[in-house]
């Protein structure tokens, strides 16, 4: 909760402060613009009316002001207010001063004093509310200078006793935001007097508007989330609002409760009309807990989610809010079913289940008993079957997160949320059996809650299912009735399903290995073997027997005795399973068989230490090693390459880090074999060969920086600016191929200009980056820039060529996290041999389902590409909704693709395969003089490449003529 | 002295033939008007000659209000409006309009037609008395007439139940029928704003009761395979046993669910678009023929108590059998079978002297739409009354409820039987507009209006055509016509000085200064010192020399600080140094 506030704020913020300035960039290229300033000048005096005025004020307001012109925009502006009459065109005015303080590398302190004067003497409530908006935007900019920020707390303080609400609402604001941290600090700003920024707020808590006693509040929770500490005296005020007419009013003191409760836990607080004490944080608690039955939605949402956060509450406090009925004896341990029974019979409120059994009883203890101040109780009971499912969902999360930290209360309140699996709606239900999945460690599920859970699997969502299967994954069942259970409810969704397929074997395998002796006794039974009589063989290519199968060698791993009970068929079909489904079958210790070394070896304990190291090593060694003789260094290169990619394949937390240096090292070897002396030697007639080479180095190198830049997540700005680097020289390799093959200088031209240009390029993008790149290539071209400037093609090409050869080799630092991007197309599977058949244009669609790893941003990125066997290639851009996100790196894309051809004869195979889209400009930080962000938005859409990043899948398909 | 009463005819301390007469400001205003199902003579319907003996009951009664379509809410209406006599209008929901003929006809032809009653209302009745009926819509304000005004809430009991809030001027009622604040499977949660009545009137059938959570119940229910509930019928579909609906009522009662989609809950409303939830696919209509066919079957039928109709028929069929189950889905009145097998009767005195032996097992589950205790509660502090009166229930456990409302809420709680009246005193708060002249000087003289702290302010009030007005005494003066007079007082107060008057003045200036330090203190130079428009002279004693009379005289409205002034005088100067 505590980083979903701060995220809040920090959203503010950034309303607020729209990009602090960025230093980055010293020098810019800047197109000279007419004064905007004067063009508006002139604009202001040709008005004749306000609403002419506003118009022109409006039309201004459309195009961004640069820095430098912004203070004599001010002062026009200023001086336009003073003389001017109508509200409605001062009111802009104000709003246009707030925008222009706000732009980067403008310094609004040299407007405040005139902000602050034409506020004294403003009449209209409304402008005065804009002001004071202004203000916070100046004062906001400037978070360091302590005096202004204690003038501008000075104003907003004089203004709050104005009649007008939004006046009082903005001065609140305007304290909540500037209102200062510490008392010592106010030293230097002398004659102003110090404030008690929180009494002053803390007054406005009984104002007679709503909405000032909402933004009262609001600007208390801002100076909580400035790092001011909140007194405890706000937590007795607070209280009292929560019974407030008005439902904002309510729902922010919910949050500003659950402040207090979160800064002061351990205080003691009495409890009204009796003389006991209780730590605040159970009172918060119990408070908050009540709040789950307000009237409001928007309360019960606010106030359910909060409870969620609540960790410090005492456990008594946190288990009555599964039980609506009070109990005199809290802390009784009890079985499950003891419980369930209890429930029934305890307290002295009869349960509606049995007729007569709420004939009221003698009465037990009217003290104790007490409906509405024991807010806890049944808090959690209420919020799940609220009306509003939002309040449902929010109390599902909130249930999980109390159970993650508490064992006891996850075991407690399995009841409820297995319950949830039948919401009516669902989201909600969706969202219980994640939060299921996320507590799963801390419980273990009896038979009649597995019942009801898996009366799930026929759910006709797709994701609920798959979900539950997810679940299924990690729970623990506790009889072996339970395991039967779940296999039979899996086989049946199997049947309805059969697209569950995967997934549902995924789920058998880790029910099968997390509880061997529970399925043990059924071994016989599932693969129906008798004592006496042989039975029949089953099919191979049942996926229900696969299935079982999956079950039943997965708990084998780790029961020995199991083998002991298959059938011949069944070791015959064990061996089939290990090589085509290897993922999912292990490796077994079979009597008679030898065990496969190699399988095993990966769940040794992997030792990182020691292949890290080599890693490293061998990664220096290269670095280390530049001054060897050509041969001497492409065959290190190579066996370095070769090693590295060896290394990945055994090491998997390692594959990344070194695919990402083999591939850099490939484009180094790469530029290297190009550019080796003798060829370049031979006259140019004679050199065909030799440039198709080079070209096609240049080329790779230029597709591998690509996939180094795009197909990894973690790669930071240093890397990207070695890819950027290596780019570059395989970019200037091509120029020069192309000098020495292309007849004419006139193509030279272009490709020398765009060259340059792409040095300017790197050069404003990664300048930071350049003391980096000592004695590089790039380094060495700066230097030389003036003169490549004003040199012939021909001569660039030269010394373009010389330097290619000198420059030396950067050392790519490693990212401390670095995954390459890989995707799985899980269906079509490009198995079947029966052609999809439609008519010629129509369309058909085919349902493409694929997991990817360790993509950044898949729905922008991800794309599906079909190629037709006539070359016709299409690029399909699957919906944001199909991206499913199931675990952290991970992605589900879920979709369907449309085909369509005219008629073939033959039925044909077409391949699909997914590409990851990238756009080397949207990664680099956006260039400083396009403020407006008209263009940025364009290029951020557009695609400059694709790679591809996984396999790609045949699929048989059949066009036919259409009848007439 | 200004009160409401309440007069319960039916529902005090009982469930069934809901009737309560309220008077709230000279308005009288009659809530619900519903049959008992426990009994078939006079006592089923409210005693109506109690309002009035003779003359006609529109007379005596402003309107009359429906809170939904049970028949012990609305089951006596034609009985009243056509044969006792009744012309007013009568207030109700749409789907209650709507719904309410269906049961009421379906009641008659049960009474007349199978137990051949005779002087029952009759069809045209049914329609006549449907004719005065006022739809209202949910939180819409209807004026009765000029004064008294009435607003549904929404009350989540059945389809089309409301709660309703009277009112007249400041003063008002809240009745809330009967409602439910947990959200059923199709209808929402019962709502109100915190609208502060002087009294709620609310039922109390589970006034002892806290029920378990729904899902609680629903599971129960699921796991006895029986599916019972309406939804999980399309969603899982691999049933057996043919699930057949009676005829008649309840097919009707479905189809006008479907007609008021926008009275049913956040799940219904949202999904109502792709598929209509009350468009049951595997539901088929009841034929009576069936009854006698084998296999297993599911039958809805109703009443639910199991009084008379369809269910009691087949009850009989069926009640041999231990095979066979029922199911009593909620609350049985006394009286009605449902109650005897209920309380564990297991042989049956049924018409004629028949005794029918019950073998079939009979279950209880509280599926009916009412609020429990808590739901009470929590709807008692929902809405903020200053009293509480409680009907629908049955005495003792009223009496536990009453107890513990007292307790938590500290209001007053009231549950008469039939008959009974209660009586509340209110203290009606009254309007005065107040000039904005008046206010804004007020405004200016002090701090901003606190709320808690009564303020003094001066003016004059004006009543003048039972409106009132507070303005400024010399507004007021010109408004009407009126010369101004002051009055002045003047007192006395002697001062034991024997120096000159010239110079008591000046002690008196000197000191008066010093005191008041906030105010105005002049020393005039005819000898006579002002505080702000009071005057104090000093005169030489006409018989004592030795003392010295100060004269303080100050107008009506600086009747304050003279007074202080005065009071500070009196104790004296302090000595001279």
């Amino acid at each position: 909760m505590a980083a979903h506030l701060k995220k809040r704020v920090y959203e503010e913020f950034t309303k607020v402060v729209q990009q602090q300035q960025e230093e980055i960039a010293t020098k810019k290229l800047r197109l000279t613009k007419p004064s905007k300033s004067a063009a508006l000048h002139i604009d202001l005096c040709k008005a004749t009316s306000p609403a002419d005025a506003l118009q022109y004020l409006l039309q201004f307001a459309r195009k961004p002001v640069e820095a430098e012109s912004v203070e004599g925009v001010v002062r026009i502006l200023l001086e336009h207010y003073y003389k001017e009459n109508d509200p409605s065109v001062r009111l802009k005015i104000a709003s246009l001063l707030g925008l222009l303080s706000k732009t980067a590398g403008f310094s609004p302190d040299c407007i405040m004093d005139d902000a602050i004067n034409i506020l004294q003497n403003e009449k209209s409530h409304q402008v005065l509310a804009q002001l004071l908006d202004t203000l916070l935007a100046i004062g906001t900019k400037l978070p360091d200078n302590q005096a202004i920020q204690m003038r501008l707390v000075d104003v907003a303080c004089k203004h709050l006793t104005d009649t007008s609400h939004g006046v009082r609402n903005k001065c609140l604001q305007l304290l909540g935001n500037l209102g200062s941290l510490e008392k010592s600090v106010t030293k230097d700003a002398e004659g102003l007097a110090v404030r008690d920024v929180q009494k002053i707020i803390g007054d406005y808590f009984s104002d007679q508007d709503p909405r000032v006693r909402t933004a009262a509040i609001k600007a208390m929770l801002q100076l909580h989330e400035r790092g001011l500490k909140l007194y405890q005296t706000i937590y007795n005020q607070a209280c009292k609002l929560l019974s407030d007419d008005y439902e904002q009013v309510r729902s922010a003191a919910v949050q500003l409760i659950w402040v207090v409760s979160q800064l002061y836990p351990e205080s003691i607080v009495p409890i009204p009309s009796s003389n006991e004490e209780i730590r605040l944080v159970d009172d918060a608690f119990g408070k908050i807990c009540h709040m789950v039955s307000d009237g409001s939605w928007v309360v019960r949402v606010q106030a359910a989610k909060l409870l969620g956060s609540m960790e410090q509450v005492s456990s008594h406090f946190l288990e009555q809010t599964l039980d609506k009925k009070l109990m005199s004896d809290l802390r009784r341990k009890r079985t499950a079913h003891e419980r369930a029974k209890e429930l029934y019979t305890s307290g002295e409120f009869s349960s509606g289940r049995k007729w007569g059994d709420d004939a009221p009883k003698e009465e037990v203890d009217t003290g104790a008993v007490n409906l509405i101040e024991s807010g806890a109780c049944g808090a959690f009971v209420h919020g799940l079957e609220d009306e509003m499912y939002e309040v449902r969902i929010a109390a599902v999360e909130a249930l999980c997160m109390l159970a993650q930290s508490s064992p006891s209360f996850a075991e407690k309140c399995l009841d409820f949320l297995v319950d949830m699996f039948n919401d009516e709606i669902e989201e909600v239900r969706l969202q219980s059996i994640h939060t299921m999945r996320k507590i799963s460690n801390n419980i273990t599920l009896r038979e009649d809650q597995l019942d009801t859970v898996l009366a799930v699997l026929e759910d006709s969502s797709r994701d609920i299912r798959e979900a539950l299967h997810e679940l299924l994954c990690c729970t623990n069942v506790s009889t072996k009735e339970g395991i039967h259970l779940a296999l039979v409810e899996l086989l049946k969704n199997l049947t309805k399903y059969p697209t569950d397929r995967d997934s549902i074997w995924k789920c058998l395998k880790f029910l099968g290995s997390r509880h061997p002796t529970l399925v043990l006794p059924l071994v016989p039974e599932l693969l129906s073997t008798h004592p006496f009589f042989d039975t029949a063989e089953p099919d191979m290519d049942d996926p229900a027997y696969i299935a079982v199968l999956v079950l039943i060698f997965n708990a084998a791993k780790t029961c020995p005795t199991m083998p002991a009970l298959f059938s011949d068929h069944t070791f015959r079909h064990y061996a089939y399973l290990r090589d085509s489904l290897s993922h999912l079958v292990p490796a077994l210790r079979l009597p008679g068989r030898k065990l496969v070394s190699s399988a095993l070896s990966p769940n040794i304990m992997p030792h990182e230490d020691p292949s890290h190291q080599f890693l490293q090593q061998s990664l220096e060694r290269v670095y280390s090693l530049q001054h060897l003789d050509p041969q001497g260094t492409q065959e290190l290169l190579e066996f370095t390459i070769r090693d590295l990619q060896r290394l990945g394949e055994l090491q998997s937390e390692l594959a990344g880090v070194a695919d990402f240096s083999a591939t850099y090292l490939r484009c180094q070897l790469l530029l290297i074999k190009a550019l080796q002396e003798k060829l370049w030697n031979v006259a140019a007639p004679l050199y065909l060969k030799q440039s198709d080479l080079a070209s096609a180095a240049a080329k790779q190198i230029m597709e591998e920086t690509y996939k180094m830049e795009f197909m990894y997540s973690g790669v930071e700005n240093k890397q990207v600016v070695i890819i950027h680097h290596m780019r570059l020289q395989a970019k200037a390799l091509q120029l020069i191929v192309t000098a020495r093959t292309a007849r004419g200088v006139d193509p030279l031209f272009g490709m020398c200009e765009k060259f340059l240009q792409e040095v300017d390029f790197f050069q404003r993008c990664f300048i930071a980056d350049l003391p980096h790149l000592q004695d590089s290539f790039v380094d060495k071209l700066l230097d030389l820039m003036p003169r490549l400037m004003t040199s012939k093609p021909a001569e660039v090409v030269k010394i373009l060529h010389t330097m290619l050869r000198q420059s030396t080799f950067l050392h790519l630092p490693l990212p401390e996290q670095i995954h390459k991007a890989s995707a799985t197309i899980i269906e079509p599977a490009g198995e079947s041999d029966n052609p999809l058949r439609f008519t010629s244009g129509l369309v058909v669609a085919l349902d493409v389902d694929a997991t990817l790893e360790h993509v950044q941003d898949p729905q922008s990125t991800v794309k599906v590409q079909v190629s037709y066997p006539d070359g016709q290639a299409q690029m399909i851009h699957p919906k944001p909704a199909d991206f499913r996100n199931p675990g952290p790196g991970r992605h589900r894309l879920i979709t369907q693709v449309y085909l369509s051809h005219t008629a073939w004869t033959e039925p044909c195979q077409v391949e699909v395969r997914l590409l990851l889209a990238y756009n080397s400009s949207s990664r680099i930080p956006k260039s400083p003089w396009i403020e407006g962000g008209e263009m940025s938005s364009q290029v951020e859409t557009s695609i400059e490449g694709t790679i591809p990043f996984s396999k790609s899948v045949k699929v048989y398909i059949m066009p036919k003529p259409a009848r007439r | 002295m200004p009160e409401i009463r309440v007069t319960p005819l039916g529902a005090g301390q009982d469930v069934g033939r809901s009737c309560i007469l309220v008077s709230i400001a000279g308005k009288n205003v009659m809530l619900d008007c519903g049959m008992h199902m426990g009994f078939s003579d006079d006592r089923r319907f409210p005693d109506f000659s109690y309002i009035t003996r003779s003359g006609r009951l529109t007379d005596f009664l402003d309107c009359v209000i429906i809170s939904h379509f049970h028949l012990d809410h609305c089951g006596a209406l034609p009985y009243f409006s056509e044969m006792v006599g009744y012309d007013g209008p009568i207030y109700m929901t749409q789907p209650t309009q709507a719904i309410c003929p269906i049961l009421l006809e379906d009641y008659r032809k049960i009474a007349v037609d199978k137990k051949g009653e005779a002087n029952f209302f009759t069809s045209q009745m049914i329609k006549d008395c449907m004719k005065k009926v006022v739809a209202v819509h949910l939180h819409q304000t209807v004026q009765v007439d000029d004064e008294l005004e009435i607003k549904a809430y929404y009350a989540g009991h059945v389809l089309g139940a409301a709660m309703f809030q009277i009112k007249v001027g400041s003063e008002s009622v809240v009745y809330t029928g009967d409602y439910n604040m947990t959200p059923d499977r199709h209808l929402g949660a019962a709502w109100i704003d915190k609208c502060r009545p002087n009294l709620l009137i609310t039922e109390s059938t589970y006034a002892t009761t806290i029920r378990d959570s729904k899902r609680c119940r629903e599971r129960d229910f699921l796991k006895k395979e029986l599916c019972i509930l309406l939804e999980t019928f399309w969603e899982r579909m691999d049933l057996k046993a043919p699930i057949y609906f009676s005829t008649g009522l309840t097919e009707k009662a479905n189809h006008y669910y479907k007609l008021f989609i926008p009275w049913t809950n956040q799940k219904i409303r949202k999904t109502f678009v792709q598929r209509n939830m009350f468009e049951f696919k595997h539901i088929k209509a009841f034929d009576r023929a069936f009854a006698d066919s084998p296999g297993p079957m599911v039958v809805f039928a109703t009443p639910g108590m199991l009084h008379a109709g369809q269910s009691l028929q087949i009850f009989r069929k069926w009640a041999g059998n231990e095979k066979n189950m029922v199911i009593m889905p909620g609350y049985c009145v006394q009286g009605t079978v449902g109650h005897k097998i209920l309380s564990g009767q297991r042989k049956l005195e049924m018409e004629g002297r028949q005794v029918l032996e019950v073998k079939m097992q009979v279950e209880y589950m509280s599926f009916s739409a009412h609020a429990d205790a808590k739901g009470i509660m929590q709807l008692v502090g929902q809405a903020e009354p200053e009293n509480v009166l409680l009907v629908h229930g049955e005495a003792k456990k009223m009496e536990f409820l009453k107890q513990k409302i007292e307790q938590e809420f500290r209001v007053s709680c009231y549950m008469p039987a039939n008959g009974e009246t209660v009586t509340l005193p209110t203290s009606p708060s009254i309007p005065v507009g107040i000039s904005l002249g008046l206010l804004k000087r007020e405004m200016a003289q002090g701090l901003l209006p606190d709320a808690k702290k009564p303020r003094l302010l001066h003016g004059t009030l004006i009543m003048k055509d039972s409106n009132l007005r507070l303005v400024s005494s010399e507004q007021a003066l010109k408004e009407l016509g009126l010369a101004e007079h002051q009055l002045r007082f003047t007192c006395r107060v002697h001062l034991h000085d024997t120096r000159k008057e010239q110079e008591a003045a000046a002690r008196v200036y000197s000191h008066l200064k010093s005191v008041l330090k906030d105010h105005c203190v002049q020393h005039l130079p005819d000898g006579s010192v002002t505080v702000e428009s009071i005057l104090i002279q000093a005169a030489a004693h006409s018989e004592d020399p030795g003392t010295k009379v100060l004269l303080v005289s100050w107008t009506y409205q600086d009747e304050e600080l003279g007074s202080y002034l005065t009071s500070l005088l009196k104790k004296g100067l302090p000595q001279a140094s």
